[in-house]
Protein backbone atom coordinates (compact mmCIF):
# COMPACT_ATOMS: atom_id res chain seq x y z
CA UNK A 1 0.00 0.00 0.00
CA UNK A 2 1.11 3.48 -1.29
CA UNK A 3 2.00 6.16 1.75
CA UNK A 4 0.83 8.95 -0.57
CA UNK A 5 -2.38 10.48 1.00
CA UNK A 6 -3.65 13.73 -0.26
CA UNK A 7 -3.11 17.57 -0.76
CA UNK A 8 -2.68 19.40 1.48
CA UNK A 9 -2.78 23.43 2.16
CA UNK A 10 0.81 24.57 3.68
CA UNK A 11 -0.72 27.59 5.05
CA UNK A 12 -4.65 26.40 6.63
CA UNK A 13 -4.34 22.58 6.27
CA UNK A 14 -7.51 21.99 3.90
CA UNK A 15 -7.28 18.53 1.92
CA UNK A 16 -7.65 18.02 -1.32
CA UNK A 17 -7.71 15.09 -4.14
CA UNK A 18 -4.65 13.76 -5.81
CA UNK A 19 -5.73 16.07 -8.85
CA UNK A 20 -3.82 19.05 -10.65
CA UNK A 21 -3.84 21.84 -8.35
CA UNK A 22 -1.83 24.15 -6.64
CA UNK A 23 -3.56 26.72 -5.06
CA UNK A 24 -5.76 26.87 -1.70
CA UNK A 25 -9.56 27.69 -2.58
CA UNK A 26 -9.57 29.18 0.83
CA UNK A 27 -6.81 30.96 1.69
CA UNK A 28 -4.63 31.03 -1.65
CA UNK A 29 -1.90 29.54 0.00
CA UNK A 30 0.13 26.57 -1.78
CA UNK A 31 -0.70 22.93 -1.57
CA UNK A 32 2.04 19.83 -0.77
CA UNK A 33 1.66 16.13 -1.26
CA UNK A 34 0.76 14.61 2.63
CA UNK A 35 1.64 11.26 3.54
CA UNK A 36 0.84 8.14 5.94
CA UNK A 37 4.01 6.30 6.51
CA UNK A 38 2.86 4.94 9.48
CA UNK A 39 2.77 1.70 8.11
CA UNK A 40 6.59 1.48 6.62
CA UNK A 41 9.23 -0.80 8.46
CA UNK A 42 12.36 0.95 8.38
CA UNK A 43 14.26 -1.75 7.99
CA UNK A 44 11.97 -3.36 5.20
CA UNK A 45 12.26 0.14 3.41
CA UNK A 46 15.84 0.53 3.54
CA UNK A 47 16.25 -3.25 2.17
CA UNK A 48 13.42 -2.08 -0.92
CA UNK A 49 15.42 0.99 -1.46
CA UNK A 50 18.93 -0.58 -1.74
CA UNK A 51 17.73 -3.16 -4.03
CA UNK A 52 15.61 -0.81 -5.66
CA UNK A 53 16.50 0.61 -9.79
CA UNK A 54 19.54 3.28 -9.98
CA UNK A 55 17.24 6.00 -10.26
CA UNK A 56 14.80 8.18 -7.88
CA UNK A 57 12.73 5.40 -8.04
CA UNK A 58 14.56 3.60 -5.36
CA UNK A 59 12.57 6.50 -3.17
CA UNK A 60 9.40 5.32 -4.21
CA UNK A 61 8.04 4.92 -0.54
CA UNK A 62 8.42 8.62 -0.66
CA UNK A 63 7.33 9.70 -3.91
CA UNK A 64 3.45 10.86 -4.82
CA UNK A 65 2.25 7.66 -6.86
CA UNK A 66 -0.08 4.49 -6.07
CA UNK A 67 1.90 2.55 -8.29
CA UNK A 68 5.30 2.89 -9.41
CA UNK A 69 5.33 4.47 -12.73
CA UNK A 70 7.53 3.91 -15.47
CA UNK A 71 9.86 6.36 -16.81
CA UNK A 72 11.48 6.75 -20.28
CA UNK A 73 14.43 9.36 -18.92
CA UNK A 74 14.92 8.54 -15.26
CA UNK A 75 17.16 10.57 -13.14
CA UNK A 76 19.20 10.09 -10.07
CA UNK A 77 22.02 8.27 -8.66
CA UNK A 78 24.62 11.28 -8.77
CA UNK A 79 27.78 10.73 -7.14
CA UNK A 80 28.75 12.47 -3.82
CA UNK A 81 32.02 13.27 -4.44
CA UNK A 82 34.60 13.70 -1.48
CA UNK A 83 36.18 17.04 -2.14
CA UNK A 84 39.54 16.76 -0.24
CA UNK A 85 41.34 19.70 -2.39
CA UNK A 86 38.59 22.29 -1.75
CA UNK A 87 38.33 21.27 1.86
CA UNK A 88 42.05 22.49 2.22
CA UNK A 89 41.59 25.01 0.37
CA UNK A 90 38.85 26.18 2.27
CA UNK A 91 40.20 25.01 5.44
CA UNK A 92 37.33 23.03 6.20
CA UNK A 93 37.31 19.62 7.84
CA UNK A 94 35.48 17.74 5.65
CA UNK A 95 33.52 18.73 2.33
CA UNK A 96 31.44 16.73 0.22
CA UNK A 97 30.22 17.93 -3.39
CA UNK A 98 26.90 16.38 -4.96
CA UNK A 99 27.00 16.84 -8.71
CA UNK A 100 23.84 16.44 -9.84
CA UNK A 101 25.31 17.97 -13.25
CA UNK A 102 25.07 14.10 -13.70
CA UNK A 103 21.83 14.01 -14.79
CA UNK A 104 20.67 13.15 -18.11
CA UNK A 105 20.36 17.13 -18.36
CA UNK A 106 23.18 18.16 -16.18
CA UNK A 107 20.74 19.39 -13.08
CA UNK A 108 18.94 18.40 -10.47
CA UNK A 109 16.02 19.65 -12.60
CA UNK A 110 16.01 16.01 -13.84
CA UNK A 111 14.68 14.95 -10.93
CA UNK A 112 11.69 17.31 -10.42
CA UNK A 113 10.50 16.70 -13.69
CA UNK A 114 10.72 13.31 -13.55
CA UNK A 115 8.20 12.87 -11.25
CA UNK A 116 6.02 15.65 -12.97
CA UNK A 117 5.82 14.01 -15.83
CA UNK A 118 4.58 10.93 -15.03
CA UNK A 119 2.49 12.74 -12.65
CA UNK A 120 1.04 14.51 -15.37
CA UNK A 121 0.99 10.92 -17.94
CA UNK A 122 -0.99 9.40 -15.06
CA UNK A 123 -3.48 12.56 -14.84
CA UNK A 124 -3.92 12.33 -18.53
CA UNK A 125 -2.47 15.42 -19.74
CA UNK A 126 -1.05 15.21 -23.82
CA UNK A 127 1.11 18.38 -23.59
CA UNK A 128 3.64 19.21 -20.82
CA UNK A 129 4.65 22.92 -20.46
CA UNK A 130 7.14 25.19 -17.53
CA UNK A 131 8.28 28.90 -17.08
CA UNK A 132 12.45 28.20 -16.50
CA UNK A 133 15.28 30.22 -15.96
CA UNK A 134 16.72 27.85 -18.12
CA UNK A 135 17.74 24.25 -16.78
CA UNK A 136 14.27 23.60 -15.68
CA UNK A 137 13.14 23.99 -19.50
CA UNK A 138 16.00 21.44 -20.93
CA UNK A 139 14.65 19.00 -18.70
CA UNK A 140 11.00 19.28 -19.96
CA UNK A 141 12.43 19.14 -23.13
CA UNK A 142 14.30 16.52 -22.85
CA UNK A 143 11.93 14.10 -20.82
CA UNK A 144 8.91 14.80 -22.69
CA UNK A 145 11.01 13.91 -26.05
CA UNK A 146 11.89 11.00 -24.36
CA UNK A 147 8.30 10.02 -23.23
CA UNK A 148 6.78 11.44 -26.63
CA UNK A 149 4.83 14.22 -25.18
CA UNK A 150 4.14 17.40 -26.23
CA UNK A 151 5.77 20.52 -24.43
CA UNK A 152 6.09 23.89 -24.18
CA UNK A 153 8.57 25.92 -22.46
CA UNK A 154 8.73 29.87 -21.52
CA UNK A 155 11.99 30.74 -20.84
CA UNK A 156 13.06 35.13 -20.38
CA UNK A 157 14.40 35.91 -24.06
CA UNK A 158 18.09 36.93 -22.45
CA UNK A 159 18.61 33.31 -21.27
CA UNK A 160 22.36 32.69 -21.93
CA UNK A 161 22.61 31.32 -26.15
CA UNK A 162 23.89 27.71 -24.94
CA UNK A 163 20.99 27.07 -22.01
CA UNK A 164 18.14 27.39 -25.43
CA UNK A 165 19.92 25.62 -27.84
CA UNK A 166 20.52 22.63 -25.74
CA UNK A 167 16.61 23.08 -24.95
CA UNK A 168 15.57 23.51 -28.48
CA UNK A 169 17.36 20.24 -29.94
CA UNK A 170 14.78 18.05 -28.19
CA UNK A 171 11.98 19.18 -30.65
CA UNK A 172 10.00 21.69 -28.21
CA UNK A 173 8.21 24.51 -28.77
CA UNK A 174 10.58 27.20 -26.95
CA UNK A 175 8.63 30.42 -26.28
CA UNK A 176 11.02 32.73 -25.31
CA UNK A 177 9.74 35.94 -23.68
CA UNK A 178 10.54 39.71 -23.42
CA UNK A 179 10.50 40.25 -20.08
CA UNK A 180 12.85 38.56 -16.46
CA UNK A 181 11.67 35.51 -15.04
CA UNK A 182 8.67 36.32 -12.68
CA UNK A 183 7.34 37.98 -15.93
CA UNK A 184 7.28 34.55 -17.56
CA UNK A 185 5.95 33.06 -14.71
CA UNK A 186 3.02 35.20 -14.64
CA UNK A 187 2.49 34.30 -17.78
CA UNK A 188 2.45 31.12 -17.71
CA UNK A 189 0.26 31.10 -14.21
CA UNK A 190 -2.15 32.90 -16.94
CA UNK A 191 -2.17 30.31 -19.66
CA UNK A 192 -2.24 27.18 -16.67
CA UNK A 193 -5.84 28.73 -15.85
CA UNK A 194 -6.87 29.10 -19.70
CA UNK A 195 -5.44 25.80 -21.05
CA UNK A 196 -5.43 21.85 -20.55
CA UNK A 197 -1.54 22.01 -20.08
CA UNK A 198 0.20 19.85 -17.87
CA UNK A 199 2.65 23.03 -16.71
CA UNK A 200 5.40 21.22 -13.97
CA UNK A 201 6.10 24.54 -11.74
CA UNK A 202 2.57 25.83 -12.03
CA UNK A 203 -0.31 22.93 -11.59
CA UNK A 204 1.62 20.35 -10.92
CA UNK A 205 3.51 21.89 -8.62
CA UNK A 206 2.99 19.91 -5.48
CA UNK A 207 4.01 16.90 -7.30
CA UNK A 208 7.37 18.46 -8.98
CA UNK A 209 8.40 19.48 -6.01
CA UNK A 210 8.75 16.13 -4.13
CA UNK A 211 11.20 15.02 -6.31
CA UNK A 212 14.26 17.55 -4.91
CA UNK A 213 13.63 15.32 -1.68
CA UNK A 214 15.22 12.36 -3.32
CA UNK A 215 18.22 14.82 -3.52
CA UNK A 216 18.65 14.52 0.22
CA UNK A 217 17.52 11.00 0.55
CA UNK A 218 20.45 10.12 -1.84
CA UNK A 219 22.95 12.30 0.03
CA UNK A 220 21.97 10.38 3.27
CA UNK A 221 21.86 6.64 1.40
CA UNK A 222 25.15 7.74 -0.02
CA UNK A 223 27.15 9.07 3.50
CA UNK A 224 25.60 5.67 4.65
CA UNK A 225 22.02 6.77 6.26
CA UNK A 226 23.28 9.68 8.23
CA UNK A 227 22.86 13.01 8.15
CA UNK A 228 25.44 15.66 7.16
CA UNK A 229 25.93 18.48 9.49
CA UNK A 230 25.70 21.22 7.22
CA UNK A 231 24.17 21.87 3.78
CA UNK A 232 24.85 24.31 1.30
CA UNK A 233 22.33 24.54 -1.47
CA UNK A 234 21.64 26.93 -3.93
CA UNK A 235 18.18 28.95 -3.45
CA UNK A 236 15.84 30.36 -6.77
CA UNK A 237 12.47 29.64 -5.43
CA UNK A 238 13.44 27.71 -2.82
CA UNK A 239 11.54 24.75 -3.10
CA UNK A 240 14.51 22.62 -3.93
CA UNK A 241 16.13 23.77 -0.39
CA UNK A 242 12.97 23.37 1.80
CA UNK A 243 12.17 19.91 0.11
CA UNK A 244 15.82 18.32 0.94
CA UNK A 245 15.11 19.04 4.73
CA UNK A 246 11.64 17.85 4.17
CA UNK A 247 13.09 14.30 2.62
CA UNK A 248 15.62 14.28 5.95
CA UNK A 249 12.30 14.94 8.00
CA UNK A 250 10.42 12.06 6.63
CA UNK A 251 13.33 9.59 6.60
CA UNK A 252 13.56 10.22 10.74
CA UNK A 253 10.03 9.73 11.05
CA UNK A 254 10.21 6.18 9.29
CA UNK A 255 13.36 5.55 11.43
CA UNK A 256 15.99 5.74 8.41
CA UNK A 257 17.88 8.68 9.87
CA UNK A 258 18.29 9.80 13.07
CA UNK A 259 19.88 12.93 14.80
CA UNK A 260 19.27 16.45 14.69
CA UNK A 261 18.06 18.47 11.07
CA UNK A 262 21.51 20.16 9.71
CA UNK A 263 22.03 23.47 9.66
CA UNK A 264 20.41 24.83 6.11
CA UNK A 265 22.47 27.28 4.58
CA UNK A 266 20.58 28.87 1.22
CA UNK A 267 22.83 30.34 -1.38
CA UNK A 268 21.49 33.24 -3.62
CA UNK A 269 23.08 35.88 -6.24
CA UNK A 270 23.11 39.54 -4.71
CA UNK A 271 22.24 40.52 -7.79
CA UNK A 272 18.67 37.99 -6.88
CA UNK A 273 19.33 38.10 -3.53
CA UNK A 274 15.10 38.35 -2.29
CA UNK A 275 15.39 35.44 0.79
CA UNK A 276 18.78 36.68 1.33
CA UNK A 277 17.89 40.04 1.88
CA UNK A 278 14.99 39.55 3.96
CA UNK A 279 17.11 36.84 6.02
CA UNK A 280 19.19 39.61 7.05
CA UNK A 281 16.38 42.01 7.51
CA UNK A 282 14.52 39.70 9.93
CA UNK A 283 11.69 39.66 7.96
CA UNK A 284 9.03 36.54 7.63
CA UNK A 285 8.49 37.12 3.65
CA UNK A 286 10.54 38.63 1.08
CA UNK A 287 10.08 41.72 -1.14
CA UNK A 288 10.28 41.11 -4.89
CA UNK A 289 13.14 42.51 -6.58
CA UNK A 290 14.28 42.53 -10.64
CA UNK A 291 16.93 40.20 -11.05
CA UNK A 292 20.58 41.27 -12.55
CA UNK A 293 23.18 38.83 -12.08
CA UNK A 294 24.89 36.26 -14.11
CA UNK A 295 23.74 33.60 -11.95
CA UNK A 296 20.38 33.21 -14.68
CA UNK A 297 20.05 29.87 -13.60
CA UNK A 298 18.60 31.20 -9.93
CA UNK A 299 17.02 34.42 -11.15
CA UNK A 300 13.59 34.66 -9.61
CA UNK A 301 12.71 37.85 -8.05
CA UNK A 302 9.34 36.76 -6.39
CA UNK A 303 9.74 33.21 -4.76
CA UNK A 304 7.12 31.17 -4.46
CA UNK A 305 8.97 29.30 -1.10
CA UNK A 306 10.53 32.32 0.02
CA UNK A 307 8.56 32.27 3.12
CA UNK A 308 9.41 28.46 3.88
CA UNK A 309 12.73 29.16 2.87
CA UNK A 310 13.43 31.97 5.46
CA UNK A 311 11.88 29.53 8.18
CA UNK A 312 14.14 26.51 7.52
CA UNK A 313 16.97 28.43 7.45
CA UNK A 314 16.69 29.86 11.17
CA UNK A 315 14.69 26.89 12.57
CA UNK A 316 18.14 24.75 11.58
CA UNK A 317 20.19 27.51 12.36
CA UNK A 318 21.82 28.32 9.52
CA UNK A 319 21.47 31.33 7.05
CA UNK A 320 20.96 32.78 3.92
CA UNK A 321 23.77 34.38 2.28
CA UNK A 322 24.56 36.21 -0.77
CA UNK A 323 27.81 36.33 -3.32
CA UNK A 324 28.79 38.71 -5.70
CA UNK A 325 28.88 37.65 -9.49
CA UNK A 326 32.90 38.15 -8.99
CA UNK A 327 32.67 35.19 -6.11
CA UNK A 328 30.35 33.36 -8.73
CA UNK A 329 33.20 33.64 -11.04
CA UNK A 330 35.74 32.47 -8.29
CA UNK A 331 33.62 29.87 -6.99
CA UNK A 332 33.13 28.06 -10.87
CA UNK A 333 37.05 28.46 -11.01
CA UNK A 334 37.51 26.84 -7.58
CA UNK A 335 35.44 24.03 -8.19
CA UNK A 336 37.20 23.13 -11.63
CA UNK A 337 40.36 23.81 -9.57
CA UNK A 338 39.70 21.26 -7.01
CA UNK A 339 37.07 18.63 -7.91
CA UNK A 340 37.59 18.41 -11.36
CA UNK A 341 34.10 19.49 -11.35
CA UNK A 342 33.06 22.62 -14.17
CA UNK A 343 29.42 23.79 -12.78
CA UNK A 344 27.24 26.64 -14.37
CA UNK A 345 26.69 29.09 -12.56
CA UNK A 346 24.55 28.34 -9.82
CA UNK A 347 27.00 26.00 -8.62
CA UNK A 348 29.65 29.01 -8.20
CA UNK A 349 27.00 30.63 -6.27
CA UNK A 350 27.16 27.67 -3.70
CA UNK A 351 30.40 27.59 -4.40
CA UNK A 352 31.02 31.23 -3.63
CA UNK A 353 28.84 30.89 -0.13
CA UNK A 354 30.81 27.58 1.27
CA UNK A 355 33.68 30.13 0.91
CA UNK A 356 32.29 32.83 2.21
CA UNK A 357 30.69 30.77 5.01
CA UNK A 358 34.58 28.82 5.88
CA UNK A 359 35.97 32.84 5.83
CA UNK A 360 33.31 33.92 8.29
CA UNK A 361 34.47 30.79 10.48
CA UNK A 362 30.97 30.26 11.15
CA UNK A 363 31.49 26.89 9.07
CA UNK A 364 32.24 23.94 10.37
CA UNK A 365 31.03 22.34 7.42
CA UNK A 366 31.47 18.93 6.39
CA UNK A 367 28.63 19.44 3.43
CA UNK A 368 28.44 21.26 -0.25
CA UNK A 369 27.46 20.70 -3.34
CA UNK A 370 26.42 21.66 -6.45
CA UNK A 371 23.81 21.03 -9.01
CA UNK B 1 -13.41 56.00 -15.49
CA UNK B 2 -13.05 52.27 -15.22
CA UNK B 3 -10.57 49.67 -15.02
CA UNK B 4 -10.40 45.35 -16.32
CA UNK B 5 -9.37 43.26 -12.92
CA UNK B 6 -8.41 40.10 -14.07
CA UNK B 7 -9.80 36.75 -11.73
CA UNK B 8 -7.88 33.57 -11.97
CA UNK B 9 -9.37 30.62 -12.08
CA UNK B 10 -8.89 30.13 -8.61
CA UNK B 11 -11.58 32.92 -7.07
CA UNK B 12 -14.34 32.23 -10.39
CA UNK B 13 -16.27 29.81 -8.21
CA UNK B 14 -17.04 33.79 -5.90
CA UNK B 15 -17.09 35.50 -9.04
CA UNK B 16 -19.66 33.33 -10.39
CA UNK B 17 -17.70 32.19 -13.03
CA UNK B 18 -16.70 35.99 -14.60
CA UNK B 19 -12.79 35.56 -15.81
CA UNK B 20 -12.82 39.47 -16.39
CA UNK B 21 -15.11 42.26 -14.24
CA UNK B 22 -14.93 45.88 -15.24
CA UNK B 23 -14.96 48.06 -12.03
CA UNK B 24 -15.77 51.94 -12.33
CA UNK B 25 -14.82 54.77 -10.05
CA UNK B 26 -11.89 53.59 -8.01
CA UNK B 27 -8.44 55.56 -8.16
CA UNK B 28 -6.22 53.16 -6.68
CA UNK B 29 -5.69 49.33 -5.88
CA UNK B 30 -7.27 48.90 -2.52
CA UNK B 31 -10.43 51.23 -4.14
CA UNK B 32 -10.78 48.29 -6.89
CA UNK B 33 -10.65 45.59 -4.46
CA UNK B 34 -13.07 47.16 -2.20
CA UNK B 35 -15.59 47.34 -4.74
CA UNK B 36 -15.07 43.93 -5.94
CA UNK B 37 -15.21 42.75 -2.19
CA UNK B 38 -18.45 44.63 -1.95
CA UNK B 39 -19.63 43.14 -4.85
CA UNK B 40 -18.63 39.23 -4.38
CA UNK B 41 -19.00 37.38 -1.17
CA UNK B 42 -16.65 35.68 0.56
CA UNK B 43 -13.76 37.06 -2.03
CA UNK B 44 -12.12 39.20 0.76
CA UNK B 45 -11.85 35.77 2.96
CA UNK B 46 -9.88 34.21 0.11
CA UNK B 47 -7.26 36.88 -0.82
CA UNK B 48 -7.24 39.28 2.10
CA UNK B 49 -6.69 38.96 5.84
CA UNK B 50 -6.99 42.20 8.23
CA UNK B 51 -7.06 44.81 5.20
CA UNK B 52 -3.77 43.48 3.73
CA UNK B 53 -3.66 41.15 1.19
CA UNK B 54 -2.37 37.26 2.10
CA UNK B 55 1.06 36.50 2.00
CA UNK B 56 0.66 33.83 -1.40
CA UNK B 57 -1.40 36.47 -3.35
CA UNK B 58 0.33 38.77 -6.41
CA UNK B 59 -1.67 41.90 -7.78
CA UNK B 60 -0.24 43.44 -11.15
CA UNK B 61 -0.88 46.68 -12.79
CA UNK B 62 -0.51 46.87 -16.12
CA UNK B 63 1.62 43.57 -15.92
CA UNK B 64 3.99 45.35 -12.36
CA UNK B 65 3.71 43.72 -9.93
CA UNK B 66 2.09 46.44 -7.25
CA UNK B 67 5.19 45.67 -4.61
CA UNK B 68 7.04 47.45 -7.05
CA UNK B 69 4.34 50.20 -7.05
CA UNK B 70 2.50 51.70 -4.02
CA UNK B 71 1.25 48.24 -2.90
CA UNK B 72 -2.57 48.60 -2.26
CA UNK B 73 -1.90 52.73 -3.04
CA UNK B 74 -1.17 52.14 -6.60
CA UNK B 75 -2.42 54.32 -8.56
CA UNK B 76 -5.04 53.10 -11.29
CA UNK B 77 -5.84 54.91 -14.51
CA UNK B 78 -9.05 54.73 -17.28
CA UNK B 79 -8.45 51.69 -18.67
CA UNK B 80 -5.54 49.90 -16.86
CA UNK B 81 -5.59 46.05 -16.35
CA UNK B 82 -5.33 44.91 -12.99
CA UNK B 83 -4.64 40.78 -12.60
CA UNK B 84 -4.85 39.28 -9.56
CA UNK B 85 -2.71 35.39 -9.35
CA UNK B 86 -1.43 33.03 -6.96
CA UNK B 87 1.95 33.87 -6.09
CA UNK B 88 2.85 29.90 -5.95
CA UNK B 89 4.37 28.76 -8.97
CA UNK B 90 7.43 29.09 -10.42
CA UNK B 91 11.08 27.24 -9.64
C1 LIG C 1 21.05 24.34 -11.15
C2 LIG C 1 19.99 24.88 -10.24
N1 LIG C 1 20.17 24.76 -8.92
C3 LIG C 1 19.23 25.23 -8.05
C4 LIG C 1 18.08 25.87 -8.48
C5 LIG C 1 17.10 26.36 -7.44
O1 LIG C 1 15.86 25.78 -7.52
P1 LIG C 1 14.60 26.22 -6.66
O2 LIG C 1 13.75 27.05 -7.56
O3 LIG C 1 13.95 24.93 -6.28
O4 LIG C 1 15.08 27.01 -5.48
C6 LIG C 1 17.86 26.02 -9.86
C7 LIG C 1 16.64 26.67 -10.34
O5 LIG C 1 16.38 26.84 -11.48
C8 LIG C 1 18.84 25.52 -10.76
O6 LIG C 1 18.68 25.63 -12.08
ZN1 LIG D 1 -5.33 27.05 2.70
Amino acid sequence: MAAVDALKCKECGTSYPLEARYVCERCFGPLEVSYDFSALDAAETKRRIQAGPQSIWRYADFLPFEQQPRTALAAGVTPLIHADRLAQRLGLREVWVKNDAANPTHSFKDRVVTVALAKARELGFEVVACASTGNLANAVAAHAAAAGLESYVFVPADLEEQKILATGVYGTNLVAVRGNYDDVNRLCTEIAGERDWAFVNVNLRPYYAEGSKTLGFEIAEQLGFELPDRLVVPVASGSLFTKIARGFEEWKEVGLLSGDLPVFNGAQAEGCSPVAQAFEAGHEICRPVKPKTIAKSLAIGNPADGPYALELARRSGGTVDSVTDDEIRAGIRLLAETTGVFTETAGGVTTATLAKLAERGRSRATSGWCS
Amino acid sequence: MSVTVKIPTQLRSVTGGDAEITVEGASTVKGVLDRLYESYEGLSARIAEDGALRRFVNVYVGGEDIRFLDGLDTAVHDGDEVTILPAVAGG
